[in-house]
């Protein structure tokens, strides 16, 4: 079992998972979103080969309006 | 062709929006539209996890094939919060480097915080990013943002989202007479008049988001907008006459006026 923060809530997930897997898990496959892994870039060409471990902290975000 | 360079890229508009405070995204898309605007602003926030997985989304509305994005840093009060936004944003972006720097320093007032806004900026720069910066009307630091290898620089016209217009065209007029970087008026713009006396002071183009889309009809408002923009750059392009209090010396000729008659018309 291990612990991820996404986005600043906690989840639990069975068993260790890449960050594709988290995408496709979060329903976000295919959506233009860019992801922080303890405060550095994860690029898309390496979603899938970055393993997620107990306590990483990750953001991800999406382009909104704003001024 | 009279375009706005920035970063060596040319635009033929010199009106930058933002894509907030609106009703939807069919209301955004139809006020930048109106606005004539090729360089639009965008924000980078958290998306939802585990809600609509089909919302809509900006970029759909908006695409990055048609408009220069412009991501901000807005709502960042420290260095680390805003360079990381920035590098979510060239992620998100497919390696766009051209962004909004903004440092802000009080939740109540949305003023700059300049000294980070520094700091910041000599990182991004460093990371390749091209920054338009955010900043005071103060010259000297506008002058310090430039020297650094800011590609634009944008002094507030007054307070964020306040509308009050240019509160202080003399600072302004120091810094785009110092600046060898394009000089945007950011933040303040309340209707168009303000936009072109932005303009008229000589300024490079104008970012606006509030003044937009707070209008009543902000469909209307951007096409105002537009036009603004576009007049006071050519009044500033043109050259404004000289003020004086008074100048016996009025616009018809003084010779040839019809004399007064002896007498008065037939009875």
């Amino acid at each position: 079992m291990i612990q991820l923060t996404i986005n600043g809530q906690p989840q639990q997930f069975e068993a260790p998972i890449n960050v594709a897997q988290l995408i496709d898990h979060l329903a976000l496959h295919g959506k233009r979103i860019a992801i922080e892994c303890n405060g550095e870039i994860v690029p898309r060409s390496r979603f899938s080969d970055q393993m997620l471990t107990h306590g990483d902290q990750l953001e991800v975000v999406v382009a909104v309006g704003g001024g | 062709m009279d375009n706005l360079v920035i970063a060596g890229k040319a635009y033929s508009s010199r009106l930058l929006v933002g894509t907030g405070k609106y009703k939807d995204f069919n209301e955004t898309r139809e006020a930048v539209e109106a606005s004539g605007a090729e360089i639009i602003t965008v924000a980078i926030r958290r998306t939802n996890i585990g809600q609509n997985a089909n919302e809509p989304n900006l970029l759909d509305a908006l695409p990055p094939s048609k408009y220069t994005l412009l991501p901000n840093t807005a709502g960042c009060y420290t260095v680390d919060d805003a360079v990381r936004t920035l590098r979510l944003a060239r992620e998100l972006l497919d390696g766009h480097s051209l962004v909004k720097l903004e440092v802000l320093g009080d939740p109540k007032t949305l003023y700059p915080n300049v000294v980070e806004t520094l700091k910041a900026a000599e990182i991004l720069i460093k990371e390749d990013f091209q920054v338009m910066v955010y900043t005071s009307d103060d010259p000297i630091m506008a002058k310090q943002l430039e020297q650094m290898g800011c590609v634009a620089v944008m002094p507030l016209a007054s307070l964020i989202g306040s509308g009050m217009g240019i509160l202080n065209p003399w600072n302004l007029q120091i810094i785009i007479d110092n600046a060898k970087i394009p000089v945007l008026v950011d933040a303040g713009v309340g209707t168009a008049s303000d936009a072109t006396i932005a303009m008229e002071l000589g300024c490079d183009g104008v970012l606006m988001n509030t003044a937009i889309a707070a209008a009543k009809n902000p469909v209307l408002m951007a096409s105002a907008m537009r036009k603004a923009v576009e007049a006071g750059r050519e009044a500033y392009l043109a050259g404004r006459m000289a003020k004086k209090l008074y100048s016996a010396s009025p616009s018809s000729p003084t010779e040839g006026i019809i004399a007064k008659t002896e007498k008065t018309g037939k009875q």
